[in-house]
């Protein structure tokens, strides 16, 4: 078992090399599977996550179609290798919690109301985590579904921030999950100024709170810039392409 | 949303634009809440907690097992829900759904993170042997906010608990007479929000739910602090709102702990 360290922040300074309000770097890539409607490749530090959209689709079985509204399905699933120890391909309790969350993270972003009794799937698959995945598959998530041309409100950026080492920081890795003392995961949308994600485990005073959640706004801002950079990306190639 | 829900969202909105509800309450008014311990004798540890009409039912069991790996010297907690299909005709009968797991999670959370229970007295001999804590709630009756009425269903049968006294001879465990109490330091409280049409109430019921945008669950310790938060629902919080139901969260469980003289 690897050993403890005894300090995460040391002199202002994350173990590996941020300040407390950093972004690990972060890699977006838009249409990268050529079966899906749309889909999202991301890395932030060394998560690598692939989301993918199919639909708006007809809905079987037919008894499940809303008359006056689309259904969004998601599935948040970590590969077995993703993880030190390997994971079971089976949902876990965790993964069908996360599906949940991101599903209704996502569902204020979309004109629902524009496909009836029509479904949409989301398929997220974690290859490799570390520390803030439903974040980062909210975050290519969105990507997928706008790429896929489902018309929507905003993007949604998602960002995490807790408390580590008596700090608020932002973006916690795994590490920082596990032996911190608190975390939030949030997600955004920017240009609405809503928030359509949050949790909380850990233990944090109202103040403490409220300057988390802040921060991980902040965060989220950011990665909103990066998603439309990569969204942009992907047609101005396709642009160029057809020249 | 079917017609009738419809029909039902404006009445209910309008209503709480005016600060009033269907029920008569306030918008951040608690339904009665009743609780009765030690209602099952065959559990080591059990309550029954009426919200309203909201009835659920928490029972504890205690075994022995193995501990996680990377926490070798702490005991075991494992909260289970299950939505029985006695309590609600939109439950149906299988293996627990999203909405089971996201309900045993949420209270999971708060009573692990708050560490109400002290683990690490629960361990019998480190890495080897620890004592398993199984919290299972049963929902009898679906009127709204099973979250609450969970967490303090399994907080009072946790309250409620008494463990075997045991001594270990030769790496077997001998189960001696008598019984001490789990060791239960905090009382995590958690309060549920419903919003509906931009506005919050406390405590939603069924019909409150039915037309909610979003759900807010905020979960505090005996010290005030944050122990769990859940969002849920596909509707969303604005900053604001989210910090305003922090500080009646807060206000509202120290009502609630009072009341109950936890």
């Amino acid at each position: 078992m690897n050993q403890k360290p005894t300090c995460l922040i040391k002199d202002g300074i994350r173990l590996d090399g941020r300040k407390p309000d950093e972004l690990r770097p972060i890699k977006i890539e838009v249409g990268v599977l050529s079966n899906a409607d749309g889909s999202a490749y991301i890395e932030q530090g060394k998560n690598k996550i692939l989301a993918a959209v199919y639909g708006p689709k007809e809905l079987h079985p037919k008894h499940l179609a809303l008359p006056d509204r689309m259904v969004l399905r998601c599935r948040y699933h970590m590969a077995p290798f993703s993880v030190q120890e390997r994971k079971s391909p089976a949902p876990s309790r965790r993964e069908i919690e996360l599906s949940k969350v991101v599903r209704e993270a996502l569902e204020p972003a979309i004109f629902m109301e524009y496909y009836p009794r029509t479904a949409t799937d989301v398929f997220v698959e974690v290859l490799q985590a570390d520390g803030g995945t439903r974040c980062a598959s909210i975050t290519a998530a969105s990507l997928a579904l706008a790429d896929a041309g489902v018309p929507m409100r905003d993007l949604v950026a998602a960002c995490s921030a807790g408390k580590v080492d008596n700090t608020i920081v932002l973006d916690l890795m795994d590490i920082e999950d596990k032996e911190g003392e608190a975390d939030v995961p949030v997600a955004y949308m920017p240009s609405l100024g809503v928030i359509t994600l949050l949790q909380m485990d850990g233990i944090l005073t109202l103040e403490e709170f409220e300057s988390a959640v802040n921060l991980a706004i902040k965060g989220c801002e950011k990665i909103y810039n990066l998603q439309r950079e990569a969204l942009r990306a992907k047609y101005v190639s396709a642009k160029e392409g057809e020249e | 949303m079917s017609i009738v829900v419809r029909v039902k969202q404006k009445q209910i909105a309008q209503l709480i634009a005016k600060g009033k509800r269907l029920d008569g309450r306030g918008l951040n008014d608690y339904r009665a809440i009743k609780i009765e311990q030690g209602v099952i004798e065959k559990a080591e540890g059990s309550a029954r907690v009426l919200l309203g009409k909201t009835e659920v039912m928490a029972g504890v069991k205690i075994e022995i097992g193995q501990p996680f790996p990377d926490m070798p010297n702490d005991g075991v907690l494992t909260v289970n829900a299950e939505l029985v299909p006695l309590a609600s005709p939109t439950f149906e009968p299988g293996p627990p759904d999203e909405n089971s797991i996201e309900l045993a999670r949420i209270v999971d959370r708060g009573i692990r993170e708050s560490k109400a229970v002290d683990l690490r007295k629960l361990c019998i001999e480190a890495g080897k042997k620890v004592f398993i804590i199984f919290v299972d709630i049963y929902v009898l009756n679906h009127d709204g906010n099973l979250i609450d009425a969970s967490a303090l269903a399994a907080m009072a049968a946790l309250l409620n608990t008494k463990m075997f006294n045991y001594e270990v001879e030769g790496g077997e465990v001998k189960i001696k007479p008598g019984y001490t109490p789990l060791p239960v330091h905090k009382h995590p409280v958690s309060v549920t929000f419903a919003k509906i049409n931009d506005k919050l109430v406390v405590d939603p019921w069924l019909e409150e739910e039915q037309v909610m945008d979003a759900r807010l669950t905020i979960t505090t310790d005996d010290d005030g602090n944050i122990c769990a938060v859940q969002k849920g629902g596909s509707g969303y919080f604005t900053p604001k709102q989210i910090m305003e139901a922090a500080h009646i969260a807060r206000e509202k469980a120290a009502e609630i702990r009072k009341s109950l003289g936890w």
